[in-house]
């Protein structure tokens, strides 16, 4: 049997055999395919397009194109007052509004140069935790859709219905809160609040476990995120991860304890990073692992804040906010931990003007996705759903 | 059961009666009433599910159409069949068209052989077993058509997904079903219910009165999930991948006739696999000394009782496993297919036929 080579075209295969030229191998003509996913697709979580080239199921690239949801966030703060950039904020990641306001707050309170009342500090802590809570239930929700289980969704769902009914009873409205002002906050906790909120604990801990076993320690889930989309901790620390994202590649990176702001100091919890027993470490399901057991601390957290918060009688919360704030010529970046990463804000202020000179905002969803084309490399389309729900990013915060 | 062979033959005659070339007697008898029980226990599976999954995730389901929502799936049938009848204008017009009325035919073809009791089935043939699984594979033809008729990537990807899942699966099915035909030493689906059939109700059953049955009957439980695309394999319709699969272009009826094929032959695989290992229309309960439960609770009406009912039982489990779940992925799929179900029927299959040889 002889080898002629390749001919007639680069996959056809001649051999020779009894002096007969016989053909054994002839692909056919394949194309690569160009599959537009989203921006209205139900896994792409909001309005994230992707441009796959795929061959047959194999993602031979995959482009994120964004831009769908840019709301112009920063032109907008230099054309409105400091306080006013608050209700923005709680646009950018709608699922997670009280983090975002804290993240701009600090940001502003650093460069006024001004103390907070402790209560204030810990009920800013209890209101962003329990936030922090919701978020990871939607994140955790929405991936278990993507992986097509659609109980452990609705089950996220009503218990972040808890939550949303707290912050509203707390601030007025269930998702975009206006709640943290500059200084202080829009107004006091109603009387029972520190009740209802341990009622809230007491009530999520045994849920939370039920969802670990149902959706975490499922053979199917597993399998569908084990060793996928995975992150070396130095390739994700080159790409600027951070939250979830950077602890699931084993970096144990949390500002709350590297960069402590508010009162976490004194708080004591841990920092989940997956140990690679259960999950590579990297993979879809270390991220979403660290997510389901941050749930866990911030529980920790938000019972010791209720704990340590000072009762005090006749408590103006809107006292220490400035009349005007006109902050001194300077420039600050300050950051907060937020359910998705690190929520940077960089301000400049000229010192005559009540609005910034300019505010960037470092958003960690658009950091996060920014790695995006090289994790669906030579992926499945499943495993790419998988890797886009692990993200999880929100679009608000991605295009600002 | 006495009745049976009565009743049969009255059935039969009336069956035989036509005018010219149009058999309206197999009309009367067999098409009506199958496709009644059909359409009726579809209905029902339809808010069986939307009750069930609602229950099983806080909710409470449909409840504003009729008492506690009864009459929601009829709402909703007379909302498609108000809906514009689209079709996309750079669609296969033709595949588009014919594609879901293939795949109704071949979910519906396959009731024509499914025993209601002992003295009502549709076509009491010969070779029962070997068509409903034969007959079913048209299934495929469908989906392709309807995905490729489409003209959509989400619909192709879904379409040759749900082939290759079809065809793949339906050799550990068949191979299990063939276990129960050994045991049964027939084909026809009337034997083998007739064989399981006794005094002492479920202890007839084939998966009771032998040690291996267990593994043929989990094997086609598993592949026949497969085969009507019910969750954990519903990869060829994922909705967090391919937007609806093959039916993404499709509304109005030709979608509803596309989900009234799914349910359709979701209950035809449980009727089967009630009849291939659980005794079809014969009824659970055993006569226990004097109190003949047994043959109190069987004849004609009680038998279509029993297999609706055991039919339900596992529309039941299919629902329960659908909603608790996650989905797996294609290639995981074929490799339970192909390394794990292929060779244990393989298996089973030798084992039953070492056991009918023995006994």
């Amino acid at each position: 049997m002889q080898e002629l080579g390749k001919a007639e075209t680069n996959s056809t295969r001649i051999i020779r055999q009894d002096d007969k030229r016989v053909i054994i191998e002839k692909d056919l003509d394949t194309e690569y395919m160009v599959l537009s996913m989203g921006p209205q697709h139900p896994s792409t979580h909001g309005v994230l397009r992707l441009e796959c080239i795929t061959d047959g199921e194999v993602v031979v690239e995959a482009e994120p194109y964004l831009g769908y949801l840019h709301r112009c966030f920063e032109k907008y703060c230099e054309k409105v007052d400091y306080p006013a950039i608050v209700p923005y904020t709680d646009r950018m990641d709608y699922l997670a509004g009280m983090n975002s306001e804290l993240a701009y707050c600090i940001t502003v309170e650093k460069l006024l140069d001004i103390e907070i009342p402790r209560r204030v500090e810990f009920i800013r802590v209890i209101v962003s935790e329990l936030n922090r809570i919701a978020s990871h239930l939607v994140a955790i929700g929405t991936y278990a859709i993507d992986l097509g289980a659609f109980t452990p969704f609705l089950f996220c769902f009503r218990d972040r219905e808890h939550i949303m009914s707290l912050l509203e009873w707390i601030s007025g409205a269930r998702m975009l809160y206006n709640y943290i002002w500059i200084g202080g906050l829009a107004y006091d906790v109603p009387a029972d609040f520190k009740t209802r909120v341990a009622e809230f604990v007491t009530y999520f801990r045994p849920k939370a476990k039920e969802l670990y076993q149902l959706l975490t320690e499922n053979e199917i889930f597993v399998k569908r995120t084990y060793d996928i989309g995975i992150m070396p901790a130095d390739v994700a620390i080159n790409y600027g991860w951070s939250g979830p994202m950077l602890r699931g590649s084993g970096v144990k990176w949390d500002l709350r304890r590297n960069d402590p702001y508010s009162v976490y100091p004194e708080l004591d919890f841990d920092v989940p990073v997956p140990d690679g027993k259960f999950s590579v470490v990297g993979d879809c399901l270390s991220r979403h692992l660290v997510r389901a057991l941050e749930m866990e601390e911030s529980l920790k957290i938000i019972e010791q804040c209720l704990d340590k918060m000072p009762e005090e009688p006749n408590f103006n919360s809107r006292a220490l906010i400035p009349k005007k704030i006109r902050p001194k010529a300077g420039e600050v970046y300050g950051r907060a931990e937020n359910p998705r990463g690190e929520l940077g804000y960089y301000i400049v202020s000229d010192g005559k003007s009540t609005s910034p000179l300019r505010c960037k905002a470092r958003s960690s969803c658009f950091v996060n996705l920014s790695a995006m084309k090289d994790l669906s490399k030579g992926q499945l389309i499943p495993d790419l759903v998988a890797i886009i729900g692990s993200i999880d990013i929100v679009l608000g915060e991605v295009d600002r | 059961m006495s009745s049976s062979p009565s009743l049969n033959t009255w059935s039969d005659a009336l069956s035989g009666f036509s005018i010219g070339w149009f058999p309206l007697g197999l009309v009367i008898v067999a098409a009506i009433p199958l496709v009644f029980i059909a359409l009726y226990a579809l209905t029902y599976g339809v808010y069986g599910e939307r009750k069930i999954s609602a229950f099983m995730q806080d909710r409470l389901g449909p409840m504003e159409v009729g008492f506690w929502g009864i009459l929601q799936t009829l709402a909703d049938i007379l909302k498609l069949l108000q809906k514009e009848d689209i079709v996309p204008t750079v669609a296969d017009k033709f595949l588009f068209v014919i594609g879901p009325g293939i795949l109704f035919v071949g979910s519906f073809l396959a009731f024509a052989v499914l025993p209601f009791g002992p003295a009502f089935i549709g076509a009491d043939l010969n070779v029962g077993l070997f068509y409903a699984v034969g007959i079913v594979a048209i299934e495929a033809v469908g989906i392709l058509a309807v995905g490729w008729g489409s003209n959509n990537k989400w619909a192709l990807y879904g379409a040759v997904r749900s082939v290759a899942q079809i065809v793949s699966y339906e050799i550990p099915a068949s191979i299990a079903l063939l276990c129960a035909a050994m045991l049964a030493g027939t084909l026809s689906m009337q034997q083998i219910t007739m064989m399981q059939a006794g005094p002492g109700g479920f202890m007839h059953w084939f998966l009771f009165t032998n040690p291996i049955a267990w593994l043929p009957f989990l094997i086609y439980f598993i592949s026949s999930l497969a085969e009507t695309n019910r969750a954990p394999f519903d990869i060829p319709e994922a909705e967090s991948e391919l937007v609806a699969g093959y039916f993404t272009e499709y509304s109005g009826m030709k979608f509803a006739v596309i989900f009234l094929a799914e349910y359709g032959s979701m209950f035809m695989v449980s009727a089967i696999i009630s009849i291939a290992f659980l005794g079809g229309w014969t009824s659970p309960l055993p006569n226990i000394g004097g109190l003949e439960l047994n043959t109190m609770t069987s004849g004609p009406v009680w038998g279509a009782f029993w297999i609706i009912m055991k039919g339900f039982f596992f529309i039941f489990v299919q629902m329960w496993l659908r909603w608790t779940l996650p989905r797996l992925r294609v290639d995981q799929l074929m490799y339970l297919c192909w390394k794990v179900l292929t060779p244990f029927s393989l298996v089973s299959f030798v084992l039953t036929a070492i056991w009918v040889i023995n006994h």
